[in-house]
């Protein structure tokens, strides 16, 4: 969080490069605003001076109206900029975290990874605009218009610039401090503030448990009595934070005191044009109200700075490593894999390593069972060979060449995939089932999707291959998306299939079909099938034993 | 005058997260429609403390107003050079003002959250008792979005009425103030109040609803890209298709930036408006003062005082978006709050002895076009039995012990109970499924009442049990336990815990270890094990568990099932799992197929199919 405590963040403009001129035109825009805002003061004065002896200077209120809607269009276009800003950066960020993950490969979404970056590039990176919009521009006036004031006041009347330059560090100053203070005693309270304020959600969460004890009628008194305690201990925090805003408040309005007496004692003595009093009383509460406004501000934006902070993190992390599957050097087409060869092949993770010195030659046409605990580095060999993790130590080579010099897109463009839990996508299930191919002829489709014991689940539906599936696949059941998954692989006719338990939780029905297809899908192929149903090892010509990391041939045929 | 221009684009863009559908329902309505003043029902209790917020509120613009005013007059008069006394009430005035807003603005802000969180207090536990009264389980994200919806509430109060309150008495005391001076200056600054006080806040909100029901399907088709794209990045990299889906994403992430600067525009062009105009009122003010005849020093703070008040209309803009972009969620409140009570409290009384629990041709039907969840069940569970349904997932397993909690009720069929007075079966043999139908036959035999008819607080001590979306609270590993039973000793909650296979952990850690927010700080295996012990706790007649052992490894799992089954002797069990091992203690095994029975057998069955 350190990090994200300074107003604005550089990086933003070396990530975002058309940001460096929305910059510039913010700078301008705000020179522009302190220009409207002085003229606007000064010309409102003469017409209120003359208004005082009962006089109207059309010429004084005519440059007044003018330059107060200059200075509202010039005011709303720097919203506009910073607007134009926010959507700008959020379209390249996105495009950006997104590249990264093709960039970087699967291997590089394991854990919390994936979910943190689908909820940033979706919704987390909207927290910008109030940064963008709210904060960013009132940043940009708390520096020309407090300039532009105090150059004004100075020719005006140095007394009264005096006091508002001596004054006007104290917003910053009284922020900082009292921000500081305030954040101390609000993170003593957080946890507890957290804790009560998820409560609530809890007790949402876990309504059904408490209705099949019998229990929820008892706890509406818990949830009332505990969402008073956070009322009462919220209150407590707010009100040591309300203090910050009371502070800047009164630095503005006490400086118009400060400012306003003394200009009326002079008045009195006849030292000072009425027209210049008006000057000073109009222009200083200008110089205080930006830095105000972005100060109260400021918290608010905080989540678009943290969300800000969290894409540059992520984006450097993606450059920064180097354990992925990129295809950097990937010179070399794929050829049709032949023989297959792990040589001393070490996959090693930060904490565990699952894959030790293993050696292992895939001839053409075999179909290889793995077999043993999960865990053991099944998964892992299959990931090898799909590059989406690269060996640690060893090489694979495939017909002689390392896969690590290989185009990946081609080399995978080989291969028929079966993960144990494929993703589906939002989409038809025409093209979930043609991923890769989107072009494939109708029949291909069909056909595949019957190969893989799809057909009855495709004729059921109304709309048959083009049912559009839910996010995720939702609509379908474990067995139909494995053999999705299947009509994948079926579709691909790849030379080389991996299958990763394609049978893993079904039931003995879905298990059935799974089986039979997966069985027709493996004939006349090279296969490396992790599996533990006989029928499906019957259909193995050797079976490996992978525990700890190492490989134990159990069968040969 | 304030340099500070609201920020409508960030409110148009939050209000977006809503989905468009329900925007859909929303728009054209204004701030004050019928869910506004349901939600605001709950302040109706606290109405003094909120009339004290408005009045502070008030007081706060007005104090700021009045600052400025008094300044304007202090240097006007000042420049008749009057004898000094003549100013010093105006100075005392403005020193007073300048610190009074302050303070007045410290308070204020205090008074509203303390009166506002009150009244959240009393939503959340109306809400909270609503939702006790309604059957449907809720998945994860419309849980956190109710919460948030509730949160809405605050801003309601704080940043939409109170603002409109004050800005509303400020306009009212101005228009008054002017109405002592001259009726024709009072008009002039009305009709300037009406545009930029009434007229613009209206047109913001509307430009904030349209351009969120703009945004909302695009951020929901762009959500989509994302999940697509990161969690199936394994899949589009092994399929190659993953420039075709990125494509896909980036054609979405630009439109939606384009969108939205488009909308900004206009968003930003009602501030220049508001500000503009303001400015012109100040001068038609005071030209129609100076045409009226008004003394000149008048001029002057008529002008200036008409310009503080139209700065009151920029803080109107942003209350009007606030409005139009919370309407969704208080209309979702509302909602809740209004719905009747699924069913009267009451209702049999839940017989002491042992229940008889019969399905008999049972369909339940979710959706109309949808195929039933369950189709012609028959199921007969006398005190004692043990039963154990296996079948894929979507079978209807969970919708068949939710008949027997009586969550729902049947669409066909009967599920009823009946009193069952046989002796309960202490036979050690019982648990090999040795039960003799004569013995465990109903003394009474008949025809049972509905599940529903009993009372549907008392129903979970008859029957109960681990069920699949068992939660386990942000509370210690006892106040979890003790929600199975709350009367339960000591020894008891140990026992339960050794029942479930969680006696190790509890003898290293205690029950005082907090689990973290659904057992979060728990493995998979012990949350599932302190699940099943407070099922094993709450030792209803009928207990029924729900893949007890999902996360166990199957050597732990066929353990803690033959623990809690030895724990169970002589009373029924239901047992629900996609596991074949183990079953072999149950006296009869149900297979369930698309709601269909597929396959009954009696014990032995597992044997029979190479379990």
């Amino acid at each position: 969080m350190d990090s994200v405590a300074r107003p604005f963040d550089p990086r933003l403009l070396r990530q975002v490069p058309s940001t460096r001129r929305d910059v510039l035109l913010l700078g301008v825009l705000g020179a522009a605003v302190a220009v409207a805002v002085v003229t606007a003061a000064v010309a409102l004065a003469r017409a209120l001076a003359a208004a005082v002896e009962l006089r109207l200077e059309p010429a004084a209120i005519t440059v007044f109206l003018l330059a107060l809607t200059a200075r509202a269009a010039l005011t709303s276009g720097l919203g506009v900029v910073a607007a134009r800003m926010a959507a700008t950066a959020k379209a390249t960020l996105r495009a950006d975290l997104l590249a990264a993950v093709g960039r970087r490969g699967p291997g590089w979404l394991a854990g919390q990874r994936a979910g943190e970056l689908a909820t940033l590039t979706g919704r987390g990176l909207d927290a910008l605009d109030g940064y963008f919009t709210g904060y960013l521009p009132q940043l940009v006036l708390g520096v020309t218009v407090p300039i532009g004031v105090l150059a004004t006041l100075a020719f005006t009347d140095l007394a009264s610039a005096v006091i508002v330059l001596v004054t006007l560090p104290l917003i910053p100053i009284f922020g900082i401090l009292v921000g500081w203070q305030t954040r101390i005693a609000t993170e003593r309270q957080w946890r507890r503030l957290r804790m009560l304020g998820g409560h609530f959600l809890d007790m949402l969460s876990g309504l059904p448990t408490l209705k099949a004890f019998g229990r929820a009628r008892a706890q509406v008194t818990a949830v009332r009595e505990m969402a008073d305690r956070h009322r009462t201990a919220t209150m407590g925090t707010l009100r040591i934070a309300f203090l910050s805003a009371l502070v800047l408040e009164l630095v503005g309005t006490i400086s118009v005191a400060l400012v306003a007496v003394p200009v009326g004692l002079r008045l009195l003595g006849g030292g000072m044009t009425l027209a210049a009093a008006f000057t000073v009383l109009l222009l200083t509460p200008e110089a205080y109200a930006p830095l105000r406004a972005a100060g109260t501000r400021f918290h608010a934006s905080m989540e678009g700075l943290t969300a800000l902070d969290q894409a540059f993190t992520l984006l450097a992390a993606a450059d920064g490593e180097t354990s992925g599957s990129g295809s950097a050097g990937s010179a070399r087409t794929a050829p049709r894999p032949g023989v297959i060869e792990l040589q001393g092949v070490t996959v090693a993770y930060e904490r565990t390593t699952a894959l030790r010195d293993v050696d292992l030659t895939i001839r053409p046409g075999e179909r290889i069972a793995l077999v043993g605990p999960s865990g053991g580095g099944k998964s892992t060999l299959l990931n090898l060979l799909l590059g989406f993790t690269t060996p640690t130590a060893g090489r694979i080579l495939v017909d002689g060449a390392d896969l690590a010099e290989l185009d990946l897109d081609g080399w995978r463009r080989q291969l028929g995939w079966v993960p144990q839990r494929a993703h589906l996508f939002a989409d038809t299930l025409a093209a979930n089932i043609a991923l890769g191919a989107p072009g494939t002829a109708r029949e291909r489709v069909a056909r595949a999707a019957r190969a893989a014991a799809l057909g009855p689940v495709v004729d059921a539906l109304p709309q048959g291959l083009d049912t559009v599936l839910g996010e995720r696949g939702h609509g379908l059941s474990s067995g139909e998306r494995q053999r999705l998954a299947l009509a994948r692989a079926f579709l691909r006719d790849a030379p080389l299939l991996l299958l990763d338990e394609p049978t893993a939780r079904l039931d003995a029905a879905s298990e059935q079909a799974v089986v039979e297809s997966t069985l027709s899908l493996v004939e006349g192929r090279t296969a490396l099938l992790v599996a533990h149903r006989p029928a499906l090892l019957a259909a193995a010509t050797r079976v490996v034993r992978i525990d700890h990391g190492t490989l134990n041939e159990l069968v040969t045929a | 005058m304030t340099t500070s221009a609201a920020s409508p684009h960030a409110v148009a863009a939050r209000s977006a997260d809503l989905p468009g559908s329900e925007l859909g329902k929303a728009s054209g309505r204004g701030p004050g429609d019928a869910a506004v003043r349901r939600v605001l029902a709950f302040a109706y209790p606290l109405r003094w403390r909120f009339v004290g917020a408005g009045l502070l509120a008030a007081g706060t613009e007005a104090a700021g107003l009045g600052l400025m005013a008094a300044a304007t007059w202090l240097l006007a008069t000042a420049a008749g050079q009057p004898p000094l006394i003549a100013l010093s009430i105006a100075i005392v005035l403005v020193r007073a003002l300048a610190i009074g807003r302050g303070v007045l603005r410290y308070v204020e802000r205090l008074a509203s959250h303390d009166a506002v969180l009150r009244m959240v207090t009393e939503v959340r536990a109306r809400i909270f008792a609503a939702l006790v009264d309604r059957p449907p389980a809720r998945r994860a994200d419309a849980l956190s979005r109710m919460v948030s919806d509730v949160d809405a509430v605050q801003d309601l109060v704080i940043r939409v009425m109170l603002p409109m309150a004050a800005a509303g008495l400020v306009a009212v005391a101005a228009v008054g103030t002017a109405m002592f001076a001259d009726p024709a200056v009072a008009l002039v600054l009305l009709a300037g109040l009406l545009v930029t006080g009434v007229a613009l806040p209206l047109l913001a909100a509307r430009l904030a609803r349209h351009g969120a029901a703009r945004l909302a399907p695009l951020r929901a088709a762009y959500a989509v890209d994302t999940v697509d794209l990161v969690h199936g990045a394994a899949d589009l990299a092994a399929f190659g298709a993953r420039p075709e889906y990125e494509a896909r994403g980036t054609a979405h992430a630009a439109e939606l930036a384009r969108v939205e600067r488009a909308l900004a525009l206009r968003s930003f062009a009602v501030d220049a408006a508001a500000t503009t105009l303001g400015a012109v009122t100040a001068m038609a003010v005071m030209i129609t003062a100076l045409s009226r005849g008004l003394p000149g020093v008048w001029l002057a703070v008529l002008a200036v005082a008409t310009l503080a008040t139209g700065e009151l209309a920029l803080s109107l803009l942003a209350a009007a978006r606030k409005g139009a972009e919370i309407q969704g969620s208080l209309r979702r409140v509302a909602e809740l709050l209004d719905e009747p009570a699924a069913a009267a409290d009451g209702g049999l009384p839940v017989p002491d002895g042992s229940v008889h629990l019969r399905l008999r041709g049972a369909g339940v039907r979710y959706r109309a076009d949808a195929a039933p969840a369950l189709h012609d069940i028959d199921l007969d569970l006398p005190p004692g039995r043990r039963i154990a349904v296996v079948g894929p997932s979507g079978a209807g397993k969970s919708t068949l012990l939710a008949l027997l909690t009586g969550a729902i009720t049947p669409d066909s069929g009967t599920a009823t109970a009946e009193p069952a007075h046989a002796a309960r079966s202490t036979d050690p043999t019982a648990e090999n499924g040795d039960t003799d139908g004569s013995a465990l036959a109903p003394s009474a035999p008949g025809v049972g009442m509905p599940i529903a008819a009993f009372d549907r607080h008392q129903w979970p001590a008859a029957v109960t049990g681990l069920l699949a979306d068992a939660h386990l609270f942000h509370a210690s590993v006892r106040d979890n336990l003790l929600l199975g039973r709350p009367d339960a000793t000591e020894d008891e909650l140990v026992a339960a815990c050794r029942t479930a296979g969680l006696g190790d952990w509890v003898d290293a850690h205690g029950l005082d270890v907090r689990v973290g927010e659904d057992g979060a700080e728990l493995s998979g295996g012990q949350r599932q094990r302190l699940a099943l012990a407070r099922a094993v706790l709450a030792d209803p007649q009928v207990l029924l568990l729900d893949e007890p052992t999902e996360g166990l490894d199957p050597a732990q799992a066929d353990a803690v099932l033959a623990a809690v089954l030895a724990h169970r002797r002589g009373r029924s069990v239901v047992l629900v799992t996609h596991r074949l091992s183990g079953l072999d203690a149950f006296d009869e095994v149900v297979v369930l197929d698309g709601g269909r029975v597929k396959e009954r057998g009696t014990q032995g069955w597992v044997r029979a199919h190479g379990g």
